[in-house]
């Protein structure tokens, strides 16, 4: 490949970036959903 | 379909359907990103990158299936006024402009050992890039609606009118690479059709259904999200003035 970079670096790096975004994505989601059904069962006085 | 209308019943299938999408997904997306790492063979052309595709071809259909959710929901919200419509629009949002991000930083991580370079002006990056910036718009315009629909307005209307005009965008991200001269490859699967080789297809098929059940699951939990604000506002309001 060109200048004779290490593929395996940018591999790494672009796995490294779905995987943890979609990990976040998934662990903000449901930190939110269980924030804001909290919230609502107090408001209900549940 | 108005028989999901009512929350309650929503909310009870959302609860069970939403684990039943989200474990398989974790467990398909993962597997086949670790059969792409280490099962699958260099590719005669691209090398080791061809491993970048098994997460950046899953987030290119689903930056696209987000937003032609958002189009669908806000045509049924729109037509039908339905009320969970505009909340599965608002739901599909955020992973929509997640996976799109994604995409783009992928893509442009793979472009660079393989092109030569990290970004190029071109008709499908930059339509892709156009996208992301719609998302931006639409996650502004509905957070500005829900404040709005808490004093009365109906900014809501205009959000899923966005949603639809957005959706333009979507065949042009198709066509691009068949309409303008492009760096990006022309498309590889079409219906029915695959130019892949089944070695590299099959962990990609496994890795889209996949994410595409992470991507169901999440909006599964921002949906819930937000009918739970929206019940709580309600209740406060009520609250409020009595």
């Amino acid at each position: 490949m060109h200048e004779g970079l290490n593929q395996w670096d940018y591999v790494v790096a672009a796995l490294a970036i779905g995987v943890v975004g979609t990990l976040l994505l998934v662990g903000w989601s449901l930190a939110a959903m269980v924030r804001a059904e909290r919230r609502r069962d107090k408001v209900k006085g549940k | 379909m108005h028989g999901f209308a009512n929350p309650a019943r929503f909310l009870r299938l959302a609860r069970w359907l939403m684990p039943l999408l989200l474990v398989p997904g974790l467990v398909l997306a993962l597997g086949a990103l670790a059969w792409g790492l280490l099962m699958v063979p260099p590719d005669r052309l691209m090398g080791d990158t061809v491993r970048i595709l098994f997460i950046h071809v899953p987030a290119a259909w689903l930056g696209m299936a987000g937003w032609s959710t958002i189009a669908i929901s806000s045509i049924v919200e729109l037509v039908w006024r339905h009320p969970l419509a505009g909340i599965a629009a608002r739901a599909a949002a955020v992973p929509g402009a997640a996976f799109t991000a994604i995409c783009l930083a992928t893509g442009s991580i793979w472009a660079r050992p393989t092109w030569g370079t990290w970004w190029v002006w071109d008709g499908r990056l930059t339509s892709f890039l156009v996208l992301l910036f719609l998302y931006f718009g639409y996650i502004a315009l509905a957070s500005a609606a829900q404040r709005d629909a808490a004093s009365g307005g109906g900014a809501s209307r205009v959000t899923a009118i966005f949603g639809l005009v957005g959706a333009i965008n979507i065949p042009i991200i198709n066509r691009s690479v068949v309409w303008w001269n492009s760096l990006h490859q022309p498309p590889s699967i079409t219906m029915g059709k695959s130019a892949i080789d089944a070695t590299f297809l099959v962990p990609l098929l496994i890795g889209a259904l996949g994410f595409s059940l992470i991507f169901g699951g999440v909006v599964l939990m921002r949906m819930r999200t937000l009918l739970a604000n929206i019940q709580a506002e309600a209740r406060l309001r009520r609250k409020a003035m009595a």
